[in-house]
């Protein structure tokens, strides 16, 4: 069969925010960009965050700075952030912002009529630059447009199915197009992973169903490193009712713009657990907060906490907070500015990712770069909100750069005859093959354990037993096949490659769940419910020994000495309060 | 507090199967849920009774518009419409979109409109923006107002079922004469941006044959963002190419208030074909 194939300096996987910046910037830098993305052009996961995005302008709070942003997000991971990407992203997402901006994004104003900015949970003063509660969307039409207009070819409906090497070095990628299922093979001198989260592994998740992980289970195959993959956040309203929806994201801008938590008992229970902060808390904080007061029986009728914003103006609800006031109407039928929303927490984010470098996002492996969600280390042990929004940019854009920098200095490179043979055989075997295991069951089976066993809180037995399970289904693995044969728009096709992917992350985070014995962040052990001293100190990095073994190795927390006094005066400030 | 009841039952859905060789209703049936949205219905057929069948998806929370298809003969988002909300005693017809060629089942092509979209000149600040009028310290100043009103434009998803429903598109096939509703409320948020720096109502009239436009509103009916695109978008515009094109005075004057500082942008190819 004639083999669809493409050449480029740099190959972005994604379409997400992380991934259109990080071609624009290889563009800009000379690169021959294609960018390659599952679904159709505008349609990734970045469209549905809601809040904003974090930098410290000081439009509203005029004694904002980079180095409180930087505290902030230190304080926020429980310290286990990489220090430089926290301090590069505090950094330089003020001037990213301001970018944006002159690429026709279009911001909610101060009466000053510059950039507006909210509050939100962790943050110390006003910071998020947003447009009512579409600020994703905003933000990559924006980019969307500078895209197509920076010379990047663009893939839309195709995906990618495995990295191809030659020897140490990434050279490529192979996948198929959606619509016909003809194959297609790119070679590219640097690749850039922008592929995003994995929140499907869960069956309660916000994430779109794009999220299957794949990025990092396609590094992971070809060689680099992974950090904190036990770390995944729950956002703590998602939607409970009606069950069609469970998951579905409500955003914490509701919360930044004066909305109050309750429990069945009229409660406002928050000032139990963090009486400083109340609602805007840490994320992990106001999930656990809400998990344990459904568990311990003052949940609402339908298993979550009262959320209510009826209490504020209905003219500026229905102004500040659009989407949700048309989300609970049309598929709830509660009018938000009359009676209070029901929620209750939602797999959201992955703080970690591949490890990268923080100054141009890449690997181990030389020609692989990854940013945005696919990337690890920025956010610690729980990432603040607005934090993503702010990171894909600054990230996206260093490693479009880096990329291009790599792939500037070298003449060529082609694909392995072998490496492309054996990526058709892996996706003719899911199409043609003998196999029995159907994706969409196993997929479920999947959502079971990770939910059962390593969801919002967790401990040694459950974790032991999802494992098991999960290994069992590794065995199966290589027997999925899709319902049907053909080629064309194949969900069945398309959903084998992503079950196996998913698994991989889902490994990964099963077996950091265990190794790290204590609480911290968005990881809660009850059977090690405070901090260790030793893992306050240490990253879980997975890496692939071999052809099968999945490593897991703890390593130091890359620190940097300038940065130690911020650091530590925040540690200082915590403990007085 | 008061909550809808949420009608639950056995329910049949006639869902499209084919491709552009042909195709017709298939009958389904299923147990729903409370609550249940058309996507739910659609996918749960998926994955227990037809595993390939062809439905493009993403968010599932009315925010990514991917899966716009006509419901009862309706262009609607399918995460969107609840089946109660349906009548109760009636088969739910699924079809996709009738404006676009079909590529299988209830997933249609729709790249056109970003080869369209690739036609529209990006946002350009104006070249003579002043210190301290429309900018402080490099950073643009704008009013809240404005803001408002080009947002309600921004709301867009792009799922295209204003095009799929717009008369000159979908039953005159005109797709190399106009743009479609879609593509006149993104000139529409560019022209209005106080700062861009491009002279677009050429492109509008010419190109986008904003002409062709007999404001029947169907495209304000079917948009599940409830932008105004008739009223607000094209109307407007429409006004202001008689007013530029053929007012005698602003003829003799050659300007437009809100044209100054407007540069023409560059040449642009033909309106793609289907």
């Amino acid at each position: 069969m004639a083999l669809e194939h493409h050449d480029y300096d740099v190959l972005v996987l994604g379409s997400g925010g992380s991934g259109l910046r990080a071609a624009i910037a290889a563009a800009e830098a000379g690169a021959r960009t294609g960018l390659v993305c599952k679904s159709l052009l505008g349609k990734a996961h970045t469209v549905m965050a809601e809040g904003g995005l974090a930098a410290s302008l000081g439009n509203v709070a005029p004694e904002d700075s980079w180095s409180t942003h930087f505290q902030d997000t230190m304080f926020g991971g429980k310290y286990l952030n990489n220090w430089r990407m926290a301090e590069l992203h505090a950094k330089e997402a003020p001037d990213r912002a301001r970018e944006l901006e002159h690429w026709g994004a279009v911001f909610d104003r101060t009466p000053e009529r510059v950039m507006s900015q909210r509050a939100f949970g962790g943050h110390t003063y006003k910071r998020l630059v947003h447009i009512g509660d579409r600020t994703g969307l905003e933000m990559i039409r924006t980019l969307q447009d500078k895209t197509v207009h920076s010379n990047v070819e663009v893939f839309m409906e195709t995906t990618i199915t495995r990295l191809l090497k030659d020897g140490d070095r990434v050279v490529g990628a192979f996948g198929y197009r959606r619509a016909t299922g003809e194959l297609i093979s790119f070679s590219a001198k640097a690749l850039v992973i922008a592929t995003g989260g994995s929140g499907r592994i869960y069956r309660i998740t916000s994430n779109s169903q794009d999220c299957t992980g794949d990025g990092y289970a396609l590094g992971y195959e070809a060689g680099a490193e992974l950090v904190d993959m036990e770390f995944v956040q729950f956002h703590p309203t998602g939607m409970v009712y009606p069950p069609g929806v469970a998951g579905l994201l409500v955003t914490e801008a509701v919360r930044g713009e004066g909305g109050i938590l309750r429990n069945n008992l009229g409660e406002r229970f928050m000032e139990k657990y963090d009486p400083k902060r109340m609602e805007l808390s840490t994320r992990d904080v106001v999930a656990r907060s809400i998990y344990t007061e459904v568990k311990e029986g003052r949940g609402t009728p339908h298993g979550g906490a009262f959320l209510d914003v009826s209490h504020l103006d209905s003219d500026y609800v229905r102004r500040k907070l659009p989407s949700m006031y048309d989300q609970f109407m049309e598929l709830a039928g509660v009018d938000i500015t009359k009676e209070p929303m029901q929620v209750g927490p939602t797999c959201h984010y992955f703080m970690g990712g591949v490890k990268v470098d923080p100054d141009n996002g890449q690997s181990r492996v030389p020609g692989l770069f990854a940013t945005g969600e696919a990337s690890g280390g920025m956010n610690g042990a729980n990432r603040l909100g607005g934090n993503s929004l702010g990171d894909l940019l600054v990230f996206g854009r260093r490693a479009g750069e880096g990329a291009a920098q790599v792939a500037n200095a070298i003449d060529s490179v082609s694909l392995p005859d072998e490496e492309v043979a054996a990526a058709q055989a892996e996706i003719d075997g899911f199409l043609n093959g003998s196999g029995t295991e159907d994706p969409f069951k196993m997929h479920r089976e999947l959502q079971t354990i990770m939910g059962d066993g390593v969801g919002i809180f967790r401990d040694r037995a459950g974790i032991s037993e999802a494992i098991s399970k999960l290994e069992s289904l590794e065995a199966r693995v290589g027997n999925l096949k899709a319902p049907s044969n053909r080629p064309d728009y194949n969900p069945g096709w398309q959903l084998c490659r992503e079950v196996k992917n998913m698994l991989t992350v889902s490994l990964m985070i099963a077996r950091g769940a265990l190794m790290r014995e204590e609480s911290r962040g968005a990881h809660s052990r009850l059977d090690h419910t405070g901090y260790s001293d030793y893992w306050g100190e240490h990253n879980i990095v997975v890496h692939r020994d071999g052809d099968h073994d999945m490593t897991l190795t703890p390593t130091p927390v890359v620190k940097r000495d300038e940065l130690e006094d911020l650091v530590e005066a925040r540690k200082e400030a915590e403990k007085a309060s | 507090m008061s909550q809808m009841p949420m009608a639950v039952g056995t329910r049949r859905l006639q869902i499209w199967r084919g491709d552009l060789t042909g195709g017709g209703l298939v009958d389904y049936d299923l147990e729903t849920e409370p609550g249940m949205v058309v996507l739910d219905a659609v996918l749960e057929i998926q994955r227990s009774q037809a595993p390939d069948l062809a439905v493009r998806w993403n968010c599932k929370a009315a925010k990514c518009g991917s899966c716009s298809a006509e419901i009862n003969g309706k262009p609607r988002l399918m995460c969107k419409t609840r089946l109660d909300h349906l009548p109760p005693h009636e088969p739910i017809t699924v079809e996709p979109m009738k404006a676009f060629p079909v590529i299988r089942d209830l997933v249609t092509d729709v790249s056109w409109n970003y080869r369209v979209n690739e036609q529209i000149t990006p946002f350009t600040p104006r070249e003579n923006l002043r210190e301290g009028i429309e900018l402080r310290n490099g950073d643009f100043l704008i009013d809240q107002a404005e803001t408002d009103r080009m947002s309600e434009f921004r709301k867009c998803i792009e799922c295209f079922m204003c095009q799929d429903v717009c008369h000159i598109l979908r039953d005159h096939r005109m797709h190399n004469r106009y743009y479609g509703p879609r593509f006149m409320v993104r000139m529409a948020s560019l022209d209005m941006h106080p700062l861009d720096g491009i002279d677009r109502l050429d492109q509008i009239a010419d190109e986008g044959g904003l002409g062709l436009c007999n404001i029947t509103k169907c495209c304000t009916e079917v948009c599940p963002e409830n932008i105004h695109i008739t009223d607000n978008a094209i109307i407007p515009m429409k006004e202001r190419v008689v007013d530029q094109r053929h007012d005698p005075l602003l003829k003799l004057f050659k300007r437009n208030r809100t044209n100054e500082g407007r540069v023409k942008p560059p040449p642009r190819s033909e309106t793609p074909e289907l």
